[in-house]
């Protein structure tokens, strides 16, 4: 058994977090907080550069064909990195399902552009309240067109494409939904940003009006392509709440270590090393689940679904609970704009909800089980 | 990333899988596999008489210990041959409950600090389940602050004489030999003047007294020691250098991989599976589904936790601190599933026969038991601690007698 990262890939971690502490200090994620700008383009451009943007792109499409754990290990660290860029959007979503159903002029034409920088991509599936459901899809398609409202989209307002999810039936079997992918910055298009819990991730509105579309993948097929994309996606944004949950830890870890009260380090008081014990705790579980899902994405095992929707319950409580307590254990000092808590935790708590809620997980996973248990 | 063998490690499974399709007791399999928690039911045996019998059977095929060398009744394995023997033993691993102290925790210390003589003389016979070995370390007014224990050995000639009390002691009613750590100077700070021996538990002055559970069993006992006499050659390390000798025994239980842990999960979605509410099986009830679903995931975590460290032993890496939280977390979860469990079966949840309704009584069995899960081996307090300070690297606890003699400690009605 070698349940754990390949020495190249520990090093790849290193390089990427060298290089984020670098290239995106809390001053960069605090240029985008402050809405200066949407997101940190430099820093766009920098992940590009260093190939982290196609890292799980093969190399016909542009990318540098290395592979899905590689992926996990940079998607760790721009978790702890908070960093604000369409990163998820783009290389966990949009690349995801044109790599699981584009056909070769789609890949040809926007996995060299992703990889590059030069396209931000996104999925609009969402339509306002509810989680991912065939029948949360009202947004039509017909004769090549779409109409209707997709929101919150992430990072939808930055974005070049969309991979939209679209109703083409109404039998109400999941064949009713099909995929389509559509230029942003085309005709019948209309994007009005949001505000929202993490503004150092945008979320826009985005209307389609008689938008002219191509399909992505065959007709019917969508629930069952997003489906996996979703798997796909809970995996590495696991790895991205589990780098957030850390860099809570130690920060909680470090001040209690600084801050002086009652004559003591406050990290010398029971109350505050258990609460910190405790979010070490919820940490490890999230990790070890997350390594799980890790080597089931990797080797595309019969055993994702299950593992993808345990890292992604396991992680979404890590990263709210070590946000949560980082607060409480920098007292007032917490409650500032200034001090970088708020940023975890709204972070935290808007990845909670971006690929369904905790709910709706936790519903996956036992559906998952029994179907495992069945067989 | 992968879960699979090495060649070296396939050819072990392989070996030991035939030996245990040829040898094990597998009329006791299916009331092994239904016994959960450390909770043995067997109808017509008792645990330790057919534990010995699978003890001696594993000794005599050179199963037993087996990460232990060869002259000492061992097999010379690796830390990841135990694990993949463990995980092969699978349930029949449930008989071997009255031989992990021993093994555990007081083989090693024998292993390391005995003599030549010492090590060949007892271990053998500890690996083949003939002497069960016991702890005697906790005290009534020493658990968790194990270090402030009263029980004196003072030195007469070439041996020692105690007089004391132990308690919390599981298994001495069926031990044959203990683990004791005694205060041999009391003049020094508390930590300095400990001594660690082992004796013959059937030595005169030992009284054994069974104590009544909580939850009805009798599992632990209190002992009793009056001028009962050691040999000097039955002493464990340096005479004061008995804190440091017992580091290395709770050392040793904590490295015990925790992959037998129960976490109550497995029994609780069979119970959510079958149990009808008046909407329909509880498994389809969003509340019960939230919940199991995040214990299901929590009990993965551990599990994958734990092949982690599996993988830093293959590697000949020492495994790292997160292994300390498998008793914490399943501990909570436990008591958790047990009263939510109890709670889904309603006004037949408070019985506690063997009725069908509430699958056997097993939760609320799970309910009386589970507080010792938080108890025993280090409390969840002690474990966060441990956590804190050695993990996280937060400041130890102020402690007002660590430099004080202990016969100057202020104490309570001692
Ligand atoms: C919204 C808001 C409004 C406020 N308004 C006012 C106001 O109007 N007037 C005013 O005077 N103050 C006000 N305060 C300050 C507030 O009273 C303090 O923030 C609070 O007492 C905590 O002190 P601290 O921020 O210095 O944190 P610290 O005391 O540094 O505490 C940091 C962490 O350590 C823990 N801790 C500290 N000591 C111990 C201990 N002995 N045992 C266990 N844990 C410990 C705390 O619980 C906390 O988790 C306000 C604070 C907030 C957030
Ligand atoms: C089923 C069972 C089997 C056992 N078997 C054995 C055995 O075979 N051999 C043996 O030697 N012992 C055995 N024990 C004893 C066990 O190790 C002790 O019960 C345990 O260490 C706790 O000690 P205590 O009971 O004296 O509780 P105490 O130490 O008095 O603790 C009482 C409470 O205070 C808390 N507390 C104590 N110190 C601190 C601190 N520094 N910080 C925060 N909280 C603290 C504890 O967490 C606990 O909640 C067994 C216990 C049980 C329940």
């Amino acid at each position: 058994m070698n349940f754990d990262f390949s020495d190249d890939q520990k090093q790849l971690r290193d390089q990427a977090r060298k290089f984020l502490a670098e290239k995106c200090p809390p001053k960069a994620v605090r240029v985008v907080l402050d809405g200066k700008t949407p997101y940190d383009k430099e820093l766009w451009k920098g992940l590009a550069e260093m190939g982290f943007l196609g890292v799980a792109i093969p190399e016909e499409f542009g990318g540098a064909g290395a592979g899905h754990l590689e992926l996990c290990v940079i998607a760790e660290e721009m978790g702890r990195a908070n960093a604000p860029v369409p990163f998820s959007s783009t290389v966990y979503l949009a690349a995801e399902a044109l790599l699981i159903a584009g056909s070769d002029a789609q890949k040809k034409k926007w996995l060299p552009a992703i990889a590059s920088g030069e396209a931000i991509g996104t999925l609009a599936l969402f339509e306002g309240k509810g989680n991912p459901s065939p029948k949360n899809v009202k947004l039509t398609a017909a004769n090549g067109v779409l109409n209707g409202v997709k929101k919150p989209v992430a990072d939808g307002a930055i974005a070049d494409f969309a991979v939209v999810a679209a109703r083409t039936g109404s039998s109400g079997r999941d064949s009713d939904i099909s995929l389509f992918l559509v230029e942003l910055r085309a005709g019948g298009v209309e994007v009005k940003s949001l505000t929202n819990l993490d503004p150092t991730r945008g979320q826009a509105e985005i209307a389609f009006k008689d938008c002219k579309a191509e399909p992505l993948g065959a007709a019917g097929e969508g629930w069952s392509i997003l489906t996996q994309v979703l798997d796909r996606a809970a995996v590495l944004c696991a790895f991205e709440q589990v780098g957030g949950a850390d860099r809570a830890l130690e920060m909680g870890r470090d001040y209690a270590l600084d801050r002086i009260a009652f004559g003591r380090p406050i990290g010398s008081f029971q109350a505050v090393k258990h609460m910190l014990a405790d979010m070490y705790v919820s940490a490890t579980l999230a990790r070890s689940n997350s390594y799980y899902g890790a080597w089931a994405l990797s080797t595309n095992a019969a055993e994702l679904p299950e593992a993808a929707a345990a890292a992604r319950i396991s992680a979404t409580q890590a990263f709210q609970h070590c946000a949560k307590n980082n607060i409480q254990v920098h007292g007032g000092m917490g409650f500032t704009w200034e001090f970088d808590c708020h940023i975890y935790y709204r972070r935290a708590n808007a990845m909670a909800l971006g690929l369904g809620s905790l709910s709706y997980w936790e519903d996956q996973l036992i559906d998952r089980m029994r179907k495992k248990n069945a067989a | 990333m992968n879960f699979d063998d090495t060649p070296q490690e396939a050819a072990f499974r392989e070996t030991a899988r035939r030996w245990i399709e040829a040898n094990a007791p597998r009329e006791l399999h299916a009331e092994l596999s239904k016994s959960s928690l450390g909770r043995i039911r067997l109808a017509n045996h008792d645990i330790v008489d057919v534990g010995k019998a699978w003890q001696k059977k594993k000794f005599e095929g050179n199963w037993a210990c087996l990460h232990w060398p060869r002259e000492y009744g061992g097999r010379g394995a690796t830390p990841i041959e135990k694990v993949i023997w463990q995980q092969e033993e699978g349930v029949y691993g449930k008989l071997t409950q009255p031989f992990q102290i021993g093994e555990g925790m007081c083989g090693p210390t024998v292993m390391a600090f005995g003599s030549e003589e010492a090590k060949r003389r007892y271990l053998p016979k500890l690996a083949s389940g003939e002497e069960i070995w016991c702890q005697l370390f906790s005290e009534p007014s020493a658990g968790s602050d194990v270090a402030g224990l009263r029980t004196r050995a003072e030195k007469k000639g070439d041996n020692w004489v105690v007089n004391g009390q132990k308690i919390w002691t599981s298994g001495a009613h069926y031990s044959d030999y203990g683990l004791l750590i005694a205060r041999t100077d009391p003049n020094v700070p508390k930590h300095k003047g400990l001594t660690m021996f082992f004796l013959d538990m059937k030595s005169p002055g030992v009284e054994v007294r069974p104590i009544k559970q909580a939850n009805g069993m009798q599992e632990f006992n209190e002992v009793y020691f009056t001028d009962v006499v050691i040999p000097d050659s039955q002493r464990l390390g340096a005479v004061g250098d008995g804190w440091n000798v017992s580091l290395t025994t709770l050392m040793n239980e904590r490295m015990s991989i925790g992959a037998r842990l129960a976490t109550g999960v497995p029994e609780m979605f069979e119970l959510c599976s079958n149990l009808m509410l008046e909407d329909g099986p509880a498994i389809d009830d969003p509340a019960v589904r939230s919940k199991l679903a995040s214990w299901a995931a929590k009990s993965s975590g551990l599990k994958y936790t734990s092949y982690r460290t599996i993988s830093a032993l293959s590697k000949g890496e020492r495994p790292g601190p997160e292994n300390s939280i498998g008793k914490l977390v399943s501990g909570m979860m436990l008591q958790d599933i047990a009263t939510y469990a109890m709670d889904l079966q309603g006004a037949a949840g408070v019985l506690t026969g063997n009725d069908e309704e509430t699958a056997q009584g097993q939760f609320q069995q799970m309910l009386l038991s589970s507080p010792s899960m938080r108890i025993a081996g280090g409390t969840d307090e002690i474990l966060r601690n441990i956590i804190a300070e050695r993990v996280l690297g937060l400041p130890g606890d102020i402690r007002v007698d660590k430099d004080v003699p202990y016969n100057k400690i202020p104490t309570k009605g001692r």
